[in-house]
């Protein structure tokens, strides 16, 4: 059977059953194997128990979306196909554990239900059922006929340091799984073999390509609170604190973490704090004490569905207007908001110069279907190379040891922009204020000091308006039709335009990813039919663009269940529209 | 060598006449200056309130900033710059209302920090109201009918969370707030000082004559001993016609924070130069990924 053109695989089952870390050492496996994915989890916010499940897209192109078909599902409870067996496309099958049977459902007749023991041959083989998972998917290699090796080989590297008994029993679970899927071969008509000998591929979801983009940018210092899914950010950064000279914390709470970072930035550290929108509701005011003092800070906030708590481990695009406003008075702030891994990356160091070289927070806005969604680039696609560490008008020891005069730390300049000094220079001893001050940093109400002040901060804007890029294009340049699209949902947007090209429909995307202050010449972009695509209730990039540029567009189509944006999604509101 | 004349700022104080900010600034000053540190040595932080622009009427690495948030700011700086002797100052209200959680997260992570608490007892910058140190039954503009809380003892509160040193002292006394605050500097870790300190204009009650009679130093007492926690515990909770100032309790056996982050052992990071990765960084970073 030759190789289909894509296909997606979906596990499913409870939270505990290592859904979530299979599943990406599969992807990383059939990466290994020439080919590319896009992998999504989706899962409860609890420890054990409920309904969770990842799905793997696998393709012999590059993949920037999910889809909602589903060619193979590979159950671990009754529960998973009573949920999914509606996506699951006809010629598909459904894999499932003989010991947990069906649920009491009308039976499918252009699926396949291939029962397997797989609790059983899971303890036979590796001596414990828990190995399931990693089973079901060399049961899903066999049905595809991708060859196990590559399965191996990341078994063989991530259970390395749990000894080589670990190995072994795992690598007994994979050869049994691909075996036990020789019987239902002939019934599965979906096939994605390796391609061997291609060039090695990296595996990243939009947290590490962020965390790593900041390391390459610069970060030195990062402060957190755990929050899902922001933490992760965290967690890397502590994992590779001692090797790169980090100094990272676990504190108390969202207000301290930004509090600390601000501190550190004071001293002359590039710093971050990663967050949540919840945390970053706590570090509200603290946004502002690092505008009014001018003090370089990198926030990096992953947007789960809110209010409150609201669904904690979950998608949205719903903190837009909310970071871009948040704290008392007005302040520059530069927003970033990465629409791939690739982008992901470079908001890490990108986000450090502007904040360093306008001298003010600059926020990087992710969300859940971004930090969580693996995706495979080449090792070039993260561009070292590119990265530029620009520390803007930071005054070197030299030009401190020359410095006449009381240092002026908020000296009025033309730009907005104040050299700055680190503190710990005898020539240059200053201490800033959060309340309104003079040049020198001192406490001062004065009307005319006060409207000065304010406009050298604020003309900080302008300057950085000229350095924020304008959005990518992708699809029919010359289109009538233009779907807008903001942050993570490049990918989904992407897809879309494809499958409405095939369709004869001429439609572009225009994504942005420098959100504030808005590039300049955006207003000639949005020409013709405008239709802004996001995951939120109300369409907040597009009110944005109507307060900012004046662009009313055409129509929304929006997303707000908790779930991301799919290419199907957007294609049915698209028809909706032309019917 | 560094004299108290080395920090004077061109700013006056717009603190009250006998205000007791006065005597905390002049301790501070002339303690610094024993213990050698010039003003681009040290960081003065602290959050808002009267006693929170002290940073403004000293010619040192300052900043002054939100209420209440004086200590996690402070510990960012001295993370990334533990070649700065890092002080707070900051009033009741900063460090026992908004801050108190930070205190003591502070004082468990043994961070190195001398906070300087000027605890006059009542909030001065917004007229009036009480504050957590304010006895219960302290009557208010936000308290007619007297406070109903128990005051916060921020001396007990420090030795729970695991300080090591916890101190007192009143700005009736300079020489002893002096050496307060020049043994705090020798410390090496989170170091509190809680500072009484007579609000002129808004709390009568704890005015200099009200401590005066009342303070005795606990370090006159030659049975007591300043490394014993328990000890500590009994006389922070002294209180009345008898209030201990002095040394609660100092140990030296634990480690600051910052002396126990591996990153740090290299020296200040604010001090290392900004460098991109190396190619074999490059690489084995994406080697995680294959």
């Amino acid at each position: 059977m030759p190789s289909s053109e894509e296909l997606s695989i979906r596990i499913g089952g409870e939270a505990g059953m290592g859904l979530e870390s299979s599943g990406v050492g599969f992807s990383q496996a059939l990466v290994r194997g020439g080919l590319h994915v896009f992998g999504l989890p989706d899962y409860h916010s609890r420890i054990r128990g409920g309904h969770n499940f990842f799905t793997v897209r696998i393709a012999r192109r590059p993949l920037y979306s999910h889809t909602e078909a589903v060619h193979l599902l590979l159950a671990l409870d009754q529960e998973t196909v009573r949920r999914h067996i509606g996506a699951v496309v006809p010629g598909g099958a459904i894999v499932y554990d003989e010991r947990d049977g069906l649920p009491d459902l009308p039976r499918r007749t252009d699926v396949g239900y291939f029962p397997l023991p797989l609790a059983k041959l899971a303890e036979e083989s590796g001596g414990s059922a828990v190995m399931r998972n990693t089973l079901v998917f060399a049961v899903a290699a066999g049905l595809i006929g991708f060859d196990p090796a590559y399965i191996e080989s990341v078994a063989r590297d991530n259970f390395a340091r749990k000894g080589t008994p670990v190995v072994e029993a795992n690598l007994r679970v994979i050869r049994a799984g691909v075996e036990a899927a020789r019987p239902f071969q002939a019934d599965f008509p979906f096939r994605m073999e390796a391609v061997p000998g291609t060039p090695r591929r990296l595996l990243l979801n939009g947290n590490q390509a962020f965390a790593m983009g900041s390391l390459a940018g610069g970060c030195r210092f990062v402060s957190g609170y755990p929050m899902t899914p922001g933490s992760p950010v965290l967690e890397w950064m502590a994992a590779h604190a001692e090797e790169y000279g980090l100094v990272t914390l676990q504190v108390e709470d969202e207000i301290a973490a930004l509090c600390m970072a601000i501190g550190a930035g004071y001293a002359g550290v590039r710093a971050l704090a990663p967050t949540s929108g919840g945390g970053f509701s706590l570090m509200v005011e603290a946004l502002g004490l690092a505008g009014m003092t001018e003090v370089p800070v990198v926030v990096y906030e992953a947007q789960r569905p809110g209010p409150s708590t609201g669904l904690a481990t979950r998608t949205e695009q719903g903190d837009l207007l909310f970071v871009l406003h948040a704290s008392q008075g007005e302040f520059p702030r530069i927003l970033l908001a990465p629409g791939t891994v690739e982008q992901a990356f470079e908001a890490g160091w990108r986000a450090f110069n502007f904040a360093e070289r306008y001298q003010c927070p600059a926020i990087v806005l992710s969300d859940h279907y971004l930090a969580t969604s693996v995706r495979d680039v080449a090792p070039e696609d993260l561009d070292f190379d590119a990265v530029v560490i620009d520390r803007g008008e930071l005054l070197t020891g030299e030009e401190l040891d020359g410095l006449e005069g009381e240092y002026r730390r908020h000296a009025f300049t033309e730009t907005g922009v104040s050299p700055r000094a680190i503190p710990g220079h005898p020539k240059a001893v200053y201490a800033s204020s959060s309340d309104e001050h003079d040049e020198y940093g001192h406490i001062e109400e004065d009307a005319e000091n006060r409207r000065r002040m304010q406009e050298k901060r604020m003309r900080k804007l302008e300057a950085a308006r000229s350095e924020m890029r304008l959005p990518t294009s992708y699809g029919a340049e010359d289109a009538g039709l233009t779907l807008i699209a903001w942050g993570s949902t490049y990918g989904p947007l992407r897809e879309a335009v494809d499958r409405l090209g095939v369709q004869g429909v001429r439609v572009r995307m225009l994504h942005f990813a420098d959100i504030w202050p808005l590039p300049s010449g955006v207003e000639e972009l949005l020409t013709g039919e405008t239709v802004a695509v996001e995951n939120n209730y109300s369409g907040q990039f597009a009110d944005l663009l109507r307060m900012a540029t004046g662009h009313a567009v055409s129509r929304r189509i929006l997303k707000w269940d908790g779930r991301p944006l799919s290419p199907e999604y957007i294609l049915a509101h698209m028809e909706e529209r032309c019917s | 060598m560094v004299t108290v004349d080395d920090f004077a700022s061109p700013v006056r104080p717009t603190w009250c006449t006998g205000c007791g900010n006065f005597a905390i600034w002049n301790a501070l000053k002339r303690a610094l200056a024993q213990a050698g540190l010039a003003p681009h040595e040290v960081m003065l932080v602290s959050g808002i309130g009267c006693g929170s622009k002290l940073p403004d009427y000293t010619r040192a690495n300052g900043y002054m900033t939100l209420h209440g948030r004086t200590v996690p700011v402070a510990t960012g700086i001295r993370l990334a710059n533990h070649g700065l002797r890092v002080i707070c100052t900051h009033g009741d209200g900063d460090a026992y209302a908004e801050g108190l959680g930070h205190m003591l997260h502070a004082a468990r992570r043994n961070i190195g920090l001398v906070d300087i608490v000027q605890d006059n007892r009542i909030y001065g910058l917004t007229k009036g109201q009480y504050s957590p140190t304010s006895d219960r039954g302290r009557v208010s503009k936000t308290s007619p009918w007297g406070a109903l809380e128990l005051p916060v003892n921020p001396i007990a509160l420090a030795l729970a969370a695991g300080a090591t040193f916890v101190a007192r002292s009143w700005s009736g006394d300079l020489p002893h707030l002096t050496e307060m605050i020049l043994r705090a500097l020798g410390h090496r870790g989170y170091a509190l000082i809680d500072v009484f300190q007579p609000c002129v204009t808004f709390n009568r009650q704890n005015a200099y004559e009200f401590y005066r009679p009342r303070v005795y130093q606990l370090q006159d007492d030659p049975e007591y001993d300043s490394t014993d926690r328990a000890a500590a515990l009994a006389r922070a909770q002294e209180w009345g016609e008898r209030i201990p100032i002095g040394i609660f309790y100092q140990v030296e056996d634990r480690p600051a924070y910052e002396e126990q982050v591996p990153s740090l052992q290299a020296g200040p990071l604010a001090r290392r130069p900004l460098e991109k990765l190396r190619p074999e960084q490059i690489q084995r970073l994406q080697e995680e990924l294959l």
